[in-house]
């Protein structure tokens, strides 16, 4: 749904502000007996969280679909060839566990589940490549408006306010509908132009808490240069709620672009979960599972993200437990 | 407060221009507002210069927008690629929008603020845990499977409700798809609440009233509740905007023709007029709900002060 992607970034920034400070409080004390960093306190959380344990499996798991999908189905199935006269809408069988016709045949003869394999590529790989470019950006934006402060921040602040008020898909449609022929990048980017606002907003907050702190002023007194100060003191010191909120964010832009293919604006050159679930619509009076596969697909990735984000925000965030 | 309301006006000016420049530019210079004109084939070259003289097009793109700009302040938003002028189309579709996400904002605020509340007093507990899991499956099964799996039973199989939605759009049969289209909006305010309530429980001002010997209920309700809604409201305010501009999907599955639906076909047929016309006024909604949740802050908490 559109709606996703956008409201993610909204509830986690709303979040953000209480995450900064937390993160913070964690840092300044050393626990008793052995000192231990904000990181190495988080893994030792995370190693106990099923949550976390479960999501990391699962991501692993999607990780080697996306990779090589023909490893998890019996025989030479293609995707994209279907026999009309043999195979249309045939039944799931599903007794036939990792097989071409285990979870039956759609409207074009093609096998389910061997579509379901190969869709994972798309849509992991849009996922990552959205987040990336959104963290960057969004990141550099942040870090620039929070360190420097005045004008610069004015400045920057509205020009992110500009890009947040227009409706996140909206802008991804237009973009698209320009394209005939639209891959895995360019359907990427479009999610990124106006994506990253929320990133850079949640860096800011992050930024402007840091550079108060005395270890900045420390290496402002020794003489480091701003890019020093900038990389080495602050980027390392703010980075933590920016991680949470890109990790949450990446499965609402896995759902972003299945929402653009089910529109009839998303991938044209790969197999796509969302063009599937389409697809499948049209048949959703007499052969449900045509749309039923992929649509648990394209959920259970997502979920996997949502909760690996999850734990990641309650192992960095202490007051939250 | 009057001082702050004319300052936070005076801020939204370059914001406003900036959003409705960059979509202006974005509608404009990526897609060719020519090609949708001429049916599905191309135009040819003679009628299409024609055409780009006639609207304008032949000028530079500042002017245009400068153009553009100058007519919506008299209320003249151009016309639609059908001939209908895009005021005409506005004054059918927010009517039934508006109403799509005033259900919408209902189901939030009642069920997302209830749960949150229950869950939030229970952390750890069964109902938090289960309320928690099912928040998360909410927010990843994406909004068309909701609404076409709501569609398929609820209209088709047991025949509840109508499957489409008919053109007037009454408050009835918008329940169903306001319900999808709150449902994971629903979900975040439930976690939302939910954390701010577990975290405002062990606040001073908790115990204080507690240790007064209030009931129970006035002390959540009226203390706990009251204090822990500020990070809801921010979400829920935010959340007005992208809700009426991002009803597309939802829109779409149960034929409802309101704004997310001219804004699908305006992109589609690339039409300047509709989608520039429609976001615009989305963004001023947009604007003006932040304005008003800034305002909410000091009715929810008598500390913060605008002067």
């Amino acid at each position: 749904m559109p709606e996703l992607a956008s409201k993610t970034d909204t509830a986690v920034a709303a979040q953000a502000a209480t995450t900064t400070d937390n993160v913070l409080a964690t840092d300044a004390g050393p626990a008793p007996g052995k000192p231990r960093s904000l990181w190495s306190d988080a893994w030792y959380d995370l190693r106990h969280n099923w949550m976390f344990l479960l999501s990391t499996g699962l991501i692993l798991l999607l990780l080697v679909v996306a990779a090589v999908p023909d490893l998890f189905i019996s025989g030479d199935v293609s995707p994209r060839d279907g026999d009309l006269t043999k195979h249309y809408l045939q039944k799931p069988e599903l007794g036939h566990v990792f097989s071409a016709e285990w979870l039956g045949y759609d409207h074009q003869g093609r096998s389910i589940y061997a579509r379901l394999l190969h869709g994972t590529r798309a849509s992991i790989l849009v996922g990552v490549m959205v987040t990336v470019a959104v963290t960057l950006l969004g990141g550099l934006v942040g870090l620039i408006s929070g360190y420097f402060g005045g004008w610069v921040d004015s400045v920057m602040s509205r020009i992110t306010d500009v890009f947040f008020g227009i409706p996140f898909l909206l802008g991804a449609m237009v973009v698209l509908n320009t394209f005939s022929e639209r891959s895995v990048p360019v359907v990427s980017l479009s999610l990124a132009v106006l994506g990253w606002t929320s990133i850079a907003r949640v860096m800011r907050g992050s930024v402007i808490t840091v550079k108060q702190a005395d270890y900045v002023t420390a290496a402002k007194a020794l003489g480091a240069g701003t890019g020093r100060i900038l990389f080495k003191h602050i980027l390392p010191n703010a980075v933590a709620p920016v991680i949470v909120v890109a990790t949450i964010a990446l499965g609402g832009y896995i759902t972003a672009e299945a929402t653009l293919s089910f529109l009839g604006i998303g991938l044209t050159d790969s197999i796509s979960w969302g063009q599937d679930i389409s697809a499948g619509k049209d048949y959703l009076r007499t052969a449900q599972y045509v749309l039923f596969f992929p649509a648990a697909m394209l959920s259970l990735t997502v979920l996997a993200f949502l909760m690996f984000g999850d734990a990641v925000r309650n192992a960095l965030d202490p007051k939250s437990r | 407060m009057g001082r702050y309301v004319v300052r936070r006006l005076l801020q939204m000016i370059p914001v406003f221009i900036g959003a409705t420049l960059l979509i202006f530019l974005m509608v404009h210079v990526m897609g060719d507002p020519v090609a949708g004109l001429c049916g599905e084939r191309r135009c040819d070259p003679a009628t299409a210069a024609r055409l780009r003289q006639e609207f304008g097009l032949d000028q530079p793109v500042w002017q245009q927008y400068l153009t553009y700009m100058g007519n919506i302040v008299t209320g003249d938003f151009g016309t639609a690629f059908n001939g209908q002028e895009v005021t005409e189309l506005m004054s059918t579709a927010f009517p039934v929008t508006i109403r799509l996400t005033l259900v919408a904002i209902c189901f939030e605020i009642v069920i997302g603020i209830t749960l949150g509340v229950l869950t939030g007093l229970r952390r750890g507990r069964p109902v938090d845990t289960s309320v928690l899991l099912v928040t998360l499956v909410v927010i990843s099964v994406p909004t068309f499977v909701t609404g076409l799996l709501l569609q398929l039973l609820l209209g088709v199989k047991w025949g509840l409700i109508r499957p489409s939605v008919s053109s007037a759009a009454p408050f009835g049969e918008l329940l169903v798809p306001g319900l999808v289209l709150a449902s994971v909006s629903l979900a975040y305010v439930t976690r939302l609440t939910r954390t701010s309530i577990a975290e405002n429980r062990r606040s001073d001002y908790v115990r204080t009233a507690v240790a007064k010997g209030l009931p129970r209920r006035r002390v959540v309700v009226r203390h706990l509740l009251r204090n822990s809604l500020i990070p809801v409201v921010t979400f829920i305010g935010a959340d007005i905007g992208f809700l009426m501009g991002g009803a597309i999907v939802t829109e779409r599955i149960f034929n409802i023709h309101g704004v997310g639906y001219q804004l699908f076909q305006g992109i589609l047929r690339q039409n300047t007029q509709t989608v520039v016309g429609f976001v615009t006024v989305l963004v001023l909604v947009f604007l003006l709900c932040n304005l008003v949740v800034d305002l909410l802050y000091a009715v929810l908490d008598p500390r913060i002060r605008y002067a």
